[in-house]
Order: structure tokens, then C-alpha cells, then sequence
């Protein structure tokens, strides 16, 4: 009989989570990553993960978190997968306890929540406040345990060049580059799950990690995998703004009782200890007094902005808030947040225990991504699977705060058995696919590696780079106007004209970096445009995606989700209904309860 | 501030001095590189500056530097490297708090694969070998993990914090050539899943494991993991439990014949 193949592209929650399910399905997984997995991006996740288990007697249950969860996503979410996804969370919390997770406890030796934003409810478990990191080394964990029973077969230190697409428009493997030898090789598999989570590098700086780049996203897009709501990106309202990234000042430290603050008066240059309450400004406490300090990223986002930008408060004139843990008991702080206050201490040098952070917000998540179908994480073409940050299914226009970490798991753990099912009953596998059809991926792949290192150009990779990501950041974040998206556009479009004369400054063979990285950079830029041509054409204002001339929701015209297609080297903008089935749409608003 | 001082200080340099080598077993040379001066700059943005114009302080074209890097906030374990003599990781390792010139070396006791990127291959292979990991039925619904008391989750929460950097090979004195030694890393994680209510079933394995040539008895308590370790993690703690516990489990061993 023939024996069918997963492939696993990215080894973060999702993707680990993905290749569990089919390790115990009884299928071989090939596991593809560009670092080794345990260094994947989803150890930055930090405050928790969200599963209404009502522990602490309040009365939550399933179905708020699925509302909180839609209302917090503006309505665009499709709801049967998150109402499925929240049914699940608590049963994927007693299996991260069972795996060993570190979780903190209660008194009585139960899991301990907290608070976070978006919800009214204790429904986030924690370890310490680095628990997408611990829940990471349970899973990596779990998969080398897999791989030393034969199950799995790890390549760390490869990244996806391309999917191999048979004539028929089915995936029968992928492309990929080993980093070290800079060899393209080609990988045969009956079905490919991606797992390749954010893309923060767009962005330039960002919370996200230096992999982060959505360049395996962008290919696939390329090859004719569709791209949903790219224009829906999340700027966390809290990070500590640095030259080489933007460093996540978790939403915890509010769900635990921070205070976000500035001096009432403009410019105010006295140390913030020496500024008595009755002068400190409590904005997000007294514009929105039902939620506090924990109302939705979207809103705290926004309103950080106005108050530095239109009431011009920010501290001592400048870009940034008071985020003040310091009133808060010691021994708690080190208990429920070290984590993120050692990260603050080292790289700030003050101690938050002690005198308030200065943060600012920065962007963080991708809400779009990879389209994939309500049921069970495949994309449009045959034999592609997507799951966790890479693909759009669960958040809708604004991720709520917790929600990331069980959406890549519930997203992994669905779309590994959907995977299996499919492999078993594919009438042909890659076995019998023709070799000519790998052989022309390798071939493609090869010369554009062999283009990019013999070319004689001017431009630097890393200059174009940083010049897309300050585009992106400054007209395709936070507050959005058309005529600033269209010269936006435009400028992607001369970055991509200037790509063609690129000229790496490493034509060696063996682990450059360099060639990888500007591979990356082309795929990049065409995705920044896709983005930028969502939020141009999407004229309404919904979660995350704010547009001054459109203030508000326009669900006549705008309760749809985009899908964004490459049609003869084009991008095309496609619009589907939002399957709202089962929650009525209704006005969003946090200054009173919903 | 004045205009002089604010001329003054974008003139100020950093001096940064880089051992490369091309690929495995290759000779090594070391270069040097001028960067401008901005502040809170830490090692990896040098990198960067050095990766967009890639020229010696002397006016020598070259290559960007290999280095390993992901998080950029010390939680992926990606960027460790011998820095001034001393090994941190390069993302928290700040520029101002370094005397210059900056030395950057790659870590010694893994293979080079080029400039400061280093092969730690060997440490997810030592996990494997100690099966550091719960082994649970299967991820179908079985219900809640064991109920823990909360001083067992504070005295296990750091250790399974630790990010695998292997700053704690790099200063052991028992880590070279001749000796397979895990180290520290590897020996607190046996202990950490010791303490778990399920893990501990099988603690006699993961022991067992530590009994095998680079095991624990290889430790010589020079004690230099536990002052190098980033995460602060309580590695000779670890060391001395796990000893403990391997010293029962071999005598007994012995006893029973």
C-alpha cells in the first residue's frame, strides 16, 4: 500500500501542534523550519491563553468568550470556527496541563487566570508572562518526542522557496533552500500544512520576531493561494520602541492591574513619581470606564495616539505613555509578570517595579492571512492547509488580547486530521506525480538564486527594506487615509522596480544570509502591497483598520471579507459574505458594557 | 542641548572587531568595522549596520556577518556569542554598557558554521537522549493534568524558562574535546520534569540516562554555568538534586545487583 506524507512548513504553536496530530494519526511528517523549533517565534507570546473555564465563579462560559471574541473582531470573523475554537479552549488547556505546562496555580492547586482585554472575565491562564514560550517547549517537546520514535523527521535550518503544483493545480510538495549549503531542493508530499505564522518585517520594526518576514505567505499567493483581509493588522497599544525591533510590553501587566497614564499638563518634565494622582490623566479609565485599561488593542491603540498626536500630552512631548505597574505589590509582579519586567530592565535600564515603563505602540499581528475554508483549514488549492497567525479564520478586524495562542493550537490540531484525511484518500499521491514536475520548481528556484548572485546592481536589500517598512508603518498602521495609501502604493511599487537592480554584497555559497534575506525582501514587498491595496479599497472603519474619512462601520457595504487573488502577475480584490449565522451583528462600543 | 555636543555625538563611533571565518574548518581572520553611534544600540543593530554597508574600517568591501538571531528580546535562546571574551546574547548586550573596541567571537565548544553562527545541534540531541518531555497518552480529551501546589510550579516555572542559548556549555570546564558532557542545561531539565507529578513515573529513565558517559558525574562544580546563565536559572541546585538522585538510583543498583 502506498504510504501517503505531511508535510509541515513552520514549528511554532501551530505547526507543532499540526504535526502531533498527524505523528499520532500513524502518518510520516516532514517538519520544515527556518530556525531550530524551539527558537520559534511563539516563545514571544506572553500574557496567556484565553479557555472559559470559569474558575474563578463568575459565571463565564463558552459562548461569552465566542461573543467576546466576534464583538472584539467587529463582526468579520466567521463564526462557526471561533465558536468551535472556544468550545475547545478549555479541553486545549487540560492538554498543555497534561503535557506539563508550567502554569501558575491557585492555592488549591488549580490553574490561576487573569484578566485581559476585551472581556469582563478571569479567562486567560498563565505561565508567569512568558507563556507562549511555555506552551512552545510543551509542544517542542512533545514533537522530539515523535522524532526520536521515528515519527518525525525535522529540517531545521531550511526555509520554503515555493509549493510544487502539479498540472491539475494540486500541491504534491514543496521547494525549499537548505541555509547552509544554499541548495534548492525539492521535497514530494501528499499534502503541505503552512504554519509560517506573522509578518512583522513588512512593517519594518515590530513586535515580531527577525523570521517573521510572510514571505512564505506571499509565495503561495503567488502560485495562486488566496490572501484574506491582509488590510486587518493590530499595532499592540503597549511596546518599548527600539532601533531593531519594537519589544512587547504584554497586555498582563494591565490585566493585573497596570495603569496606562500620562501628566494632565503638556510637557510636564518631572520625574512620574513626583507627579501627584489628581495631576496624572487616567485616559483609558475615564474615556472608557466599563473596560479601563482593558479595552480591546484596536481602542487603546487609537486612543494613545490621539492623546500624544491631537492633545498633544505624550511625555515630555514625545511619542510615548506611562504604563505603570509600580503600585502594584511586589512579590505579585515577580509571580505573574518577571518575565516582561526583566525584558524592560534590560533593555530600558529602569525598573518598572519602581518607576513607571514608557511604551508606545507598535505593530504586532496579522489578523488576515492565507484564505482558508470554514470547515477545516484548507485553502483553494488542493493539498494546501494553513493554520495559526499565517492564515485569517479566527480574529476578525481586531484580535482580542490571549486569543492567539489557542487559535494556533485549535488551528494546528484541526488541520493535521484534516490533512490525514485527506492524504488517505487521494486516488494518486506524489509518488506517481511525474519528476519533470519537481524538476521545473527546482530549476525555477535555482535561477533565481543564480539571478540574484551574478547581477551587477546598486540598490541594498536592507535599504529597501527599511524604506518599505517606514512606508508601511507611517500610512498603513493606525490611521489610514486613501490619498496617503495610493502615493503609498505607489512607492511599494517603485521599491519593487528597484529590487530589480539589487546587488547582494555576499555572492558566496555557503549560509548566506544575505541571498535569503533579499529572497524574502521580494516576496515582502508584493505582499505590503496587497495590504495596502485592502485598506485603500476598504472605505469604512472596522477594529483595527480606522479610516478618518470613514469613521464608522458600514456593514451595507462593508460586511465582507476580502480575498485577494493573483490573476496574471496582478493582484485582484475579490469580496465573500461573512458567514454571521449565528451572532447577529451590533454596534461595537467599550464605554459601557456590551 | 547645544549644537556642538549634538555634532559630537552623531561623530561618535563604535569600534567593533569581528572574527570571521567562511565556513567549518576554515582559517579564521578578524575584521574591523567604524559604526556611527546612536543611542540604545545593542550588538545585533551593529550587525545590521555592518550587513547594509558591509566595509572594513579601513575601506575594505566584505560580506555581511553570519550570526544567528530571531526574538531580539532573550526569550529564543538564537543569538548567543562570545562578546568581549564573555559569552551573552547579542540582542540584550547594549553597546554603552561594552568597552570598545567590541570583540565578537563565535561560542567555542560548537561547530562553527560561519562568523558567529555555531551549530547547537548537539543540545536538542540531549533532550532527546534524557527524554526530556511528559510522555502523555495522547492529545485526546483525558481531562485535567494532575493538580500541582503552587511552590512546585515556582520552583519549576524557572527552570523550564531555560532557551537553550548554551552559554552554560560555553564556560564549563568539563565541556571540550575529550568529553561529552551534556551540561547544565540538559541536567536541570531532567529535574524539571522529575518534579512533575506525571513526569516523575519515569524519573528513573531520565536518571538513568545521566548515569551514561556525558553524564552528571562528568560535572567538576566549577559553578560557572549558574553565574553565566541569562535566564538566572538555579543550575547548580539542579546539579545537585539530580546528582543526589542519581547516586540513590546507582547505589541501589548496585545493591540489588
Amino acid at each position: 500500500m502506498r504510504q501517503p506524507k505531511v508535510i509541515i512548513v513552520g514549528g511554532g504553536l501551530a505547526g507543532l501542534m499540526a504535526t502531533i496530530r498527524v505523528a499520532e494519526a500513524g502518518v510520516p511528517v516532514e517538519l520544515f523550519s527556518i530556525v531550530p523549533v524551539k527558537r520559534s517565534h511563539s516563545v514571544c507570546a506572553q500574557g496567556g491563553i484565553n479557555a472559559a473555564k470559569n474558575q474563578k465563579g463568575e459565571g463565564d462560559t463558552t459562548w461569552r468568550h465566542f461573543d467576546d471574541t466576534i464583538y472584539g473582531g467587529d463582526f468579520l470573523a466567521n463564526q462557526p470556527l471561533v465558536k468551535r475554537m472556544c468550545e475547545e479552549a478549555p479541553g486545549i488547556i487540560d492538554l498543555l496541563d497534561r503535557m506539563g505546562v508550567m502554569f501558575n496555580r491557585t492555592p488549591e492547586g488549580l490553574l490561576d487566570y487573569r484578566r485581559f482585554g476585551g472581556t469582563l472575565y478571569h479567562r486567560t491562564a498563565f505561565a508567569g508572562a512568558t507563556t507562549g514560550q511555555q506552551l512552545l517547549y510543551a509542544l517542542d517537546e512533545q514533537v522530539r518526542r515523535h522524532e526520536a520514535e521515528g515519527k518525525v523527521k525535522k529540517f531545521e535550518g531550511f526555509t520554503f522557496l515555493s509549493a510544487v503544483i502539479d498540472d491539475s493545480g494540486v500541491c504534491r510538495g514543496i521547494a525549499a533552500m537548505d541555509l547552509r549549503s544554499m541548495e534548492v531542493k525539492v521535497f514530494p508530499a501528499d499534502a503541505v500544512i503552512f504554519c509560517t505564522g506573522g509578518i512583522g518585517a513588512i512593517f519594518g520594526k515590530s513586535t515580531n520576531s527577525v523570521v517573521c518576514t510572510g514571505s512564505a505567505q506571499s509565495s503561495l499567493f503567488q502560485q495562486g493561494v488566496d490572501y484574506a483581509n491582509g488590510e486587518f493588522i493590530q499595532v499592540h497599544p503597549t511596546s518599548i520602541p527600539g532601533e531593531d525591533k519594537l519589544r512587547l510590553m504584554s497586555e498582563s501587566a494591565r490585566g493585573e492591574g497596570g495603569r496606562v497614564w500620562v501628566p494632565r499638563k503638556p510637557g510636564d518634565s518631572r520625574p512620574a513619581n513626583g507627579i501627584p494622582e489628581n495631576e496624572r490623566f487616567y485616559f483609558l479609565e475615564e474615556w472608557y470606564p466599563k473596560y479601563g485599561n482593558l479595552v480591546p488593542r484596536d481602542i487603546a491603540t487609537r486612543a494613545i495616539h490621539r492623546i500624544v498626536y491631537q492633545e498633544k500630552l505624550g511625555l515630555n512631548g514625545q511619542a510615548a505613555v506611562y504604563l505603570d505597574v509600580s503600585h502594584i505589590d511586589r512579590e505579585i509582579l515577580d509571580r505573574k509578570l518577571e518575565g516582561i519586567l526583566e525584558i524592560y530592565e534590560k533593555f530600558c535600564g529602569s525598573d518598572p517595579r519602581e518607576e513607571p515603563m514608557k511604551v508606545f505602540p507598535g505593530m504586532h499581528y496579522t489578523m488576515g492571512g492565507i484564505w482558508v475554508n470554514n470547515e477545516d483549514q484548507a485553502t483553494n488549492v488542493p493539498g494546501i492547509y494553513a493554520a495559526g497567525e499565517c492564515e485569517y479564520q479566527y480574529h476578525g478586524a481586531n484580535r482580542l488580547g490571549a486569543n492567539s495562542l489557542v487559535s494556533c493550537i485549535f488551528g494546528g490540531g484541526i488541520a493535521g486530521p484534516a490533512a490525514v484525511k485527506y492524504v488517505k484518500n487521494l486516488e494518486k499521491g506524489a509518488e506517481s506525480t511525474d519528476a519533470s514536475v519537481f524538476d521545473r520548481e527546482r530549476k525555477r528556484q535555482e535561477g533565481k538564486n543564480q539571478e540574484l548572485i551574478s547581477q551587477e546592481g546598486t540598490e541594498n536589500p536592507l535599504t529597501i527594506w527599511k524604506e518599505m517598512g517606514e512606508i508601511m508603518t507611517e500610512h498603513v498602521t493606525v490611521t489610514r487615509i486613501n490619498k496617503n495609501l495610493e502615493a503609498a502604493h505607489d512607492k511599494l511599487r517603485v521599491l519593487q522596480e528597484r529590487f530589480r537592480r539589487v546587488n547582494l554584497s555576499d555572492r558566496t555559497k555557503w549560509s548566506n544570509q544575505t541571498l535569503n534575506f533579499t529572497r524574502e525582501l521580494e516576496n515582502m514587498l508584493l505582499l505590503a502591497r496587497v495590504i495596502t491595496l485592502g485598506a485603500l479599497a476598504r472605505n469604512e472603519s472596522r477594529g483595527a483598520h480606522y479610516k478618518p474619512d470613514f469613521p464608522n462601520r458600514d456593514d451595507a457595504n462593508w460586511l465582507k471579507t476580502t480575498r485577494a487573488k493573483w490573476c496574471n502577475g496582478e493582484i485582484h480584490l475579490a469580496y465573500e459574505p461573512v458567514d454571521t449565522s449565528l451572532i447577529p451583528p451590533r454596534v461595537r462600543k467599550y464605554d459601557a458594557a456590551k | 542641548m547645544t549644537r556642538p555636543s549634538e555634532h559630537a555625538m552623531s561623530e561618535k563611533q563604535v569600534i567593533v572587531r569581528i572574527k570571521r571565518q567562511p565556513g567549518p574548518k576554515q582559517p579564521c581572520h578578524w575584521e574591523e568595522f567604524a559604526l556611527k553611534w546612536r543611542p540604545s544600540m545593542n550588538v545585533i543593530i551593529c550587525l545590521r549596520d555592518i550587513a547594509e554597508n558591509p566595509v572594513t574600517r579601513d575601506g575594505k568591501k566584505t560580506t555581511p556577518v553570519s550570526y544567528e538571531s530571531n526574538c531580539l528580546e532573550e526569550v529564543c535562546g538564537s543569538c548567543a556569542m562570545v562578546i568581549n571574551g564573555k559569552v551573552k546574547m547579542a540582542c540584550s548586550a547594549l553597546v554603552d554598557s561594552l568597552e570598545q573596541p567590541i570583540r565578537l567571537e563565535p561560542m567555542t565548544k560548537f561547530p562553527v558554521v560561519r562568523d558567529l553562527a555555531v551549530d547547537r545541534q548537539f543540545m536538542f540531541e540531549s533532550l532527546k537522549r534524557v527524554k526530556a518531555w511528559i510522555p502523555i497518552d495522547g492529545t485526546y480529551n483525558l481531562g485535567e493534568g494532575p493538580r500541582m501546589a503552587p511552590e512546585i510550579q515556582e520552583r519549576g516555572y524557572p527552570l523550564s524558562r531555560c532557551i537553550s542559548c548554551g552559554s552554560c556549555l560555553e564556560v564549563c570546564p568539563q565541556v571540550n574535546e575529550g568529553n561529552k558532557f551534556v551540561g547544565a542545561a540538559i541536567v536541570s531539565q531532567v529535574r524539571l520534569f522529575n518534579m512533575h507529578p506525571t513526569g516523575a513515573m519515569h524519573a528513573r529513565e531520565r536518571i538513568q540516562a545521566l548515569l551514561a558517559p556525558g553524564g552528571i558525574q562528568e560535572c567538576a562544580n566549577a559553578q560557572n554555568c549558574v553565574a553565566i546563565c541569562p535566564k538566572q536559572i538555579p543550575l547548580t541546585e539542579s546539579i545537585a538534586e539530580v546528582n543526589r538522585e542519581a547516586w540513590k538510583q546507582s547505589l541501589l543498583g548496585w545493591l540489588i545487583g
